[in-house]
């Protein structure tokens, strides 16, 4: 038994490598974003209505959702934070018109309520910091970690402008070739470096949160489900041992 | 079944002797006495965790029943300008799918109100379905009396009735003429069922009961929040 | 009321249903009085396991399809609306797709136990033949339940799927049609899958199942010597290394389901999403025609035989191999009854040869499944090409290595290890 679980393990070691090897791809930053942050959510939401939410909706976040678990008062949440409906229990819609955004961007801004599920909170924080001069395109950024982003880089004065950053990685023939490996602030926006790091970590955090909001209460009533599972476990145990003194 | 658990005992003592005899078993293995309490105090005390467990379990399935926020949403109150009404006009908006009448009444009609409680067949709203307060207002049924709020459902089949507010002895309304005296108020096309200006029903009507109040409030002198018995005051 | 029976039979409410309902007798026969090896081991709980999940999913299931849209226009928001708006929606909508993959587990784990003591050898082959259609019909609701969320990876991955119907020769493109009822995945394909998902399969699973435990209760449970616990019984005919079902498996297997329950509830109230192996990321964005995620792959219980489905390349034009060597290496399941030769059942008693195979079998369904999972690129496929040879190799060579393998004198009665 033991010899065959040494086996597998030997086999999986080198699966185990070549996993850890897959390169091509630029490392994702660390978001550190953190759900039960009430203060960072209140600012995330307060930014994406800002910043985000004329181009990109959270159509299956309605507000009174967001105004509870983020203690927003009514008041605070109709006069500040809504822009597109009277009613708090709509979804957060953009007003944007999707064809007409489809016609200026090339691509409509995409609803962003699942966003953080889909990709993860890491990528959102590296791509709101990943934006780059590009000349050739036709908002004149790129990303880092979206090439041929079709999206403007709407935080621009926040962050300042970036510059790209190549290496030459010769090919196997020995030619010389650029890749794109890092991004460097050339011209600082009104923001410092630290100050817009914040300000990305507290969107995406309130996008992390809109992607699931009963998450923080699920991993709280976690604890409680599994300490009563193991005290059930301990008195099915002792209850199994004693019964089973029948036996042999 | 404890006799059952100490003959089971017993009869592992004569295994152990037979399968002893037969070389099976190795002499001077434990043979033991069924400690009869514990075992009923470990099976219940399991059994009070297991019943526990299944309960907290149910919980949610049962609970995932209660409307939604997306119902809850749906029937939320719903607040009505009624300040552009005139006298004797009516508005109609849904709420929580069911149409409710907002009617501006004159001062001349709502001081007639009490003077025709003998056509009617319950005055005091005994059996109707209304909120206490407006139980409690008498023959106006209604939080100001200027404004009269109340389901536009006949208590009878569930027609939507007509409104016939001006008191007329000749009023006719669908082809019907609604008789002498007629006070103002409703009248239901389907079946032919009378109702006063404060929706309470005529004697001897197909429809059994007053027209149903829903909860409402003001929250400013025209704007009524209907599904709200208490409403914020709004400028 | 005719006179009551006068033998052992129960009195009051109890005994006016034994007379019209044989619930004590079956009481006594399948639970009480059904007597099973007292050596099972670890490798014994799965099966207790894999009907606690049944339930969890057949209930869960039932209240899921409550608050469910099965239209292409409405399912992906009204599986948001299950985890927003319904009141502990969310709790339900996680047992369920946590359930779909535990499912998995315990299966495998259980159809491993099988090939450990030779559970499916005589007199248990028609157990074992049951057992593989209930997986058969297992892959096929997993399959269609993972297409009701119609997100992007729901779609695209029925597409891929249903297309490798389209390979066979000359009926392919008119059965793929047939399948789909529509030209593409589309509204047609959801509602059909939704009513085989939430009706057909489940009865059908139920009836396997039923089937399954009486043809384990015509023969008896095996052991992990692999010895007939019938051949020594007492004189009263019960099986001197037999212990009744209840209470002995009843409070053992109790104490398995909470232990499971431990970690089941550790997935769903921490790692739902288990890093994208149970819900895929791509999933969550809604299905769209338009736009192929960057990396189609099944959920991981498929990766196996996915990887098979890619391995074997195309010739003379057509991918049909592939799909039939996936077919293969599933239907080939049901014939190891017959494959198996050695004279002893249980690994115990076996020599090494056979050890050495079912440790290559189970290593290379385990690399199987992760090259399933990665792209078809860097050193993967070769790799998968390599695991689909010796998975087959385990089974095609079966007859002749358990002939000449050696064996240990099987004991008369059972050892235990407790």
């Amino acid at each position: 038994m033991i010899k065959r679980l040494l086996l597998i393990a030997a086999a999986l070691l080198p699966a185990g490598v070549a996993l850890a090897q897959e390169g091509g791809e630029i490392a994702l930053q660390q978001a550190g974003t953190d759900i039960t942050d009430i203060k960072s959510l209140q600012r995330g939401a307060r930014d994406f209505m800002n910043y985000c939410s004329g181009c990109h909706s959270l159509t299956y976040l309605r507000y009174s959702r967001m105004a509870e678990d983020l203690r927003i008062p009514e008041s605070d949440l109709k006069a500040n934070l809504m822009f597109t409906s009277s009613n708090p229990f709509d979804g957060i819609n953009s007003a944007i018109p999707a064809a007409d955004a489809a016609n200026w961007f090339g691509k409509a801004p995409p609803d962003l309520s699942l966003i953080a599920r889909e990709r993860g909170p890491d990528y959102l924080y590296s791509y709101l910091k990943g934006f780059y001069a590009d000349p050739s395109r036709m908002w004149g950024v790129n990303n880092l970690y979206l090439p041929g982003v079709a999206m403007p880089h709407v935080l621009a004065s926040l962050q300042g402008r970036q510059e790209p950053v190549y290496k030459n990685e010769p090919d196997s023939a020995g030619n010389a070739h650029m890749v794109l490996v890092d991004v460097k602030l050339t011209t600082p926006g009104a923001l410092s470096a630290q100050e817009y790091d914040v300000f990305c970590r507290d969107i995406v955090n309130f996008l992390d949160y809109t992607g699931e909001p009963v998450k923080a209460k699920r991993q709280s009533l976690g604890v409680f489900v599994t300490l009563f599972l193991l005290v059930g476990f301990v008195f099915t145990y002792l209850l199994k041992k004693e019964y089973w003194k029948d036996v042999h | 079944m404890s006799d059952e658990r100490v003959d089971r005992g017993r009869q592992n003592v004569l295994k152990s002797a037979a399968a002893t005899a037969a070389g099976a078993m190795n002499p001077g293995d434990d043979i033991h006495e069924v400690d009869h309490s514990r075992r009923r105090l470990l099976t219940a005390a399991t059994a009070g965790i297991g019943a526990v467990g299944v309960v907290f379990a149910a919980v949610p399935f049962i609970a995932s029943w209660e409307p939604s926020v997306r119902a809850r949403a749906l029937g939320a109150p719903v607040t009505v300008d009624a300040s552009k009404l005139e006298d004797g006009q009516m508005l109609k908006v849904i709420w929580r799918g069911q149409p409710v009448f907002v009617v501006r009444r004159s001062k001349v009609v709502v001081d007639a109100i009490g003077n025709h409680n003998d056509m009617l067949a319950d005055p005091n709203s005994d059996d109707s379905l209304q909120p206490e307060y407006i139980k409690a207002s008498g023959p106006v049924r209604a939080r100001n009396p200027e404004y009269w709020v109340g389901l536009a459902v006949c208590t009878h089949l569930g027609c939507s009735p007509l409104g016939a507010f001006e008191p007329n002895n000749a009023y006719q309304v669908a082809g019907t003429d609604l008789g002498a005296n007629w006070p103002g108020g409703f009248y239901c096309p389907c079946h032919g069922s009378k109702y006063d200006i404060s929706g309470r029903v005529f004697k001897s009507m197909p429809a059994p009961k007053n027209l149903t109040v829903p909860p409402y409030a003001f929250s400013s002198a025209a704007l009524v929040v209907i599904g709200e018995d208490e409403a914020p005051k709004s400028t | 009321m005719a006179a009551a029976p006068e033998s052992a039979a129960s009195k009051g409410l109890l005994g006016w249903i034994d007379q019209r309902f044989p619930l004590t007798a079956l009481w006594r026969s399948q639970v009480s009085e059904y007597y099973a090896p007292k050596n099972f081991n670890f490798w014994y709980y799965f099966g207790s396991l894999a009907l606690l999940v049944l339930a969890n999913q057949l209930v869960t299931g039932i209240f899921l399809t409550m608050n469910y849209n099965p239209s292409a226009t409405g399912a992906f928001a009204s599986v948001e609306y299950i985890m927003r708006d319904v009141s502990w929606g969310w709790l339900i909508r996680y047992m369920h797709s946590t359930g779909a993959s535990a499912f998995f587990i315990v299966v495998y784990l259980h159809m491993f136990r099988a090939l450990l003591y030779g559970s499916h050898r005589k007199p248990r082959e028609l157990l074992w033949i049951f057992g593989c259609l209930i997986f058969l019909v297992l892959m096929a609701e997993g399959f269609m339940g993972y297409v009701l969320p119609w997100g992007n990876m729901s779609f695209w991955g029925a597409q891929v799927i249903t297309s490798l119907f389209g390979s066979l020769p000359v009926i392919g493109g008119s059965l793929l049609e047939w399948i789909r009822g529509d030209y593409v995945i589309a509204d047609a394909t959801l509602n059909r899958f939704f009513a085989l998902h939430v009706a057909a399969l489940p009865l059908a699973l139920i009836f396997l199942v039923i089937a399954h435990l009486m043809a384990l209760h015509e023969v008896g449970s095996n052991n992990p010597d692999g010895i007939d616990i019938h051949d020594h019984e007492d004189e009263h005919g019960h099986p001197l290394d037999g212990v009744p079902f209840h209470p002995y498996y009843t409070v053992k297997d109790l104490m398995g389901v909470t232990f499971f329950l431990v970690l089941f509830g550790g997935v769903i109230f921490f790692a739902p999403t288990f890093g994208g192996l149970f819900l895929e990321g791509p999933n969550f964005e809604p299905a769209n025609p338009l736009q192929t995620p960057p990396h189609i792959a099944p959920v991981w219980y498929f990766t196996p035989f996915y990887a098979m489905l890619r391995a074997v390349p195309s010739f003379w034009g057509t991918q049909v191999w592939g799909v039939l060597v996936m077919g293969a290496s599933i239907v080939i399941l049901f014939f190891v009854p017959w494959l198996d030769r050695s004279p002893v059942r249980s690994i115990r008693y076996r020599g090494p040869i056979y050890k050495i195979m079912l440790a290559i079998f189970v290593v290379s369904f385990i690399v199987l499944g992760l090259c399933g999972l990665k792209p078809p690129a860097g050193i993967y496929p070769m790799l998968a090409k390599i695991c689909t040879i010796l998975y087959f190799a385990f089974f095609l060579l079966m007859p002749w290595y358990t002939r000449f393998d050696s064996v240990k004198p099987v004991p008369e009665r059972v050892t235990s290890h407790d």
